[in-house]
């Protein structure tokens, strides 16, 4: 009952911008609180890896960064159904919102990752399944972003796009499990939520601080992101105007 | 702290080069996507502003 009213509210943008502001605000404290302490903790307190030394602490960046980016494209394949299905305004608005904050967190994933590569595996770049998979995930998203620039008409961009990311979601599971596919160079993956962490609990403490941050960091972009194109698309309303009467 | 000294901290065990390159990185690009994107949310109620500052002057002076 709630959650169907909740629905049919999240059709209206005024609705949806007036009730965002407070989570943005939330999630812009969360996020600065949550990323300040996971750093400081990861990268002075947490202890130093037997076999990698202090080139470990990568970790705290790399992993959470590479997490959200691949949950943002989820809910960019999530958002395209609702778009293709329901037809909802603000489901291309969330498209559009997604996509410059999954470039950025998968750019800054690889990122990491090569510099992490460089002393403990030899190289800043190899042809691994995890990390052609991800790289993957970028072109993924410069590809609907290119998309959504070249197509000037707001419905055919919108489910253009939102086929795209619809389909694109298949690569999500590739890069989960391409550490257990291939063992190439990736080490397995940091988090799971069936088994228990094979960190101590010194270590993976911070980094559960940091995913979350980064979590509470990507919802915090995204919603002001969302915020800006909304007033965009409805500044000939009458509330849009109230706003700046 | 796991550290003894402040150059020990920064000297990371020989991998202070990849740590920070990492670390700096990231925060330098976080923070720049934060700013973007408070700027592009001030020019658009600016813009707005604008468009409302028009309307208004059209209505006084047909």
């Amino acid at each position: 009952m709630f959650l169907r009213e909740f629905w049919h509210k999240l059709g209206s943008p005024k609705w949806f911008y007036q009730i965002s502001t407070g989570w943005m605000i939330g999630f812009a404290v969360a996020a600065l609180v949550l990323l300040v302490v996971g750093m400081v903790w990861g990268l002075a307190f947490a202890p130093a890896d037997y076999q990698q030394g202090n080139s470990f602490r990568i970790i705290y960046v790399h992993v959470p960064t590479a997490m959200v980016a691949q949950s943002v494209y989820i809910s960019m394949g999530v958002a395209g159904i609702v778009l293709f299905v329901w037809r909802m305004k603000l489901a291309d608005v969330a498209i559009a919102a997604c996509l410059p904050v999954g470039m950025m967190l998968t750019a800054l994933a690889l990122f990491s990752g090569g510099v992490w590569g460089r002393p403990t595996w030899g190289t800043w770049w190899e042809w691994d399944g995890r990390t052609v998979s991800t790289l993957v995930l970028l072109f993924l998203y410069i590809g609907i972003y290119a998309l959504r620039e070249a197509i000037p008409d707001i419905t055919l961009r919108g489910r253009a796009s939102a086929l795209v990311a619809i389909v694109g979601t298949i690569n999500i599971p590739i890069i989960k499990y391409s550490v257990d596919w291939w063992h190439t160079l990736h080490q397995p993956g940091s988090f799971s939520l069936t088994e228990k962490p094979t960190m101590p609990v010194e270590m993976w403490a911070p980094l559960l601080v940091m995913v979350l941050g980064m979590y509470c960091f990507a919802g915090y972009i995204i919603l002001a992101r969302m915020r800006i194109e909304i007033l965009l698309r409805e500044q000939r309303t009458q509330w849009v105007r109230g706003l700046v009467a | 702290m796991q550290f003894e000294s402040m150059i020990e901290f920064v000297a990371m065990g020989g991998h202070g080069l990849y740590v920070w390159l990492a670390y700096g990185t990231t925060c330098a690009v976080l923070i720049g996507s934060v700013l973007s994107v408070r700027i592009a949310a001030k020019k658009q109620m600016q813009q707005l502003r604008l468009v409302a500052f028009h309307q208004t002057r059209c209505k006084r002076e047909p």
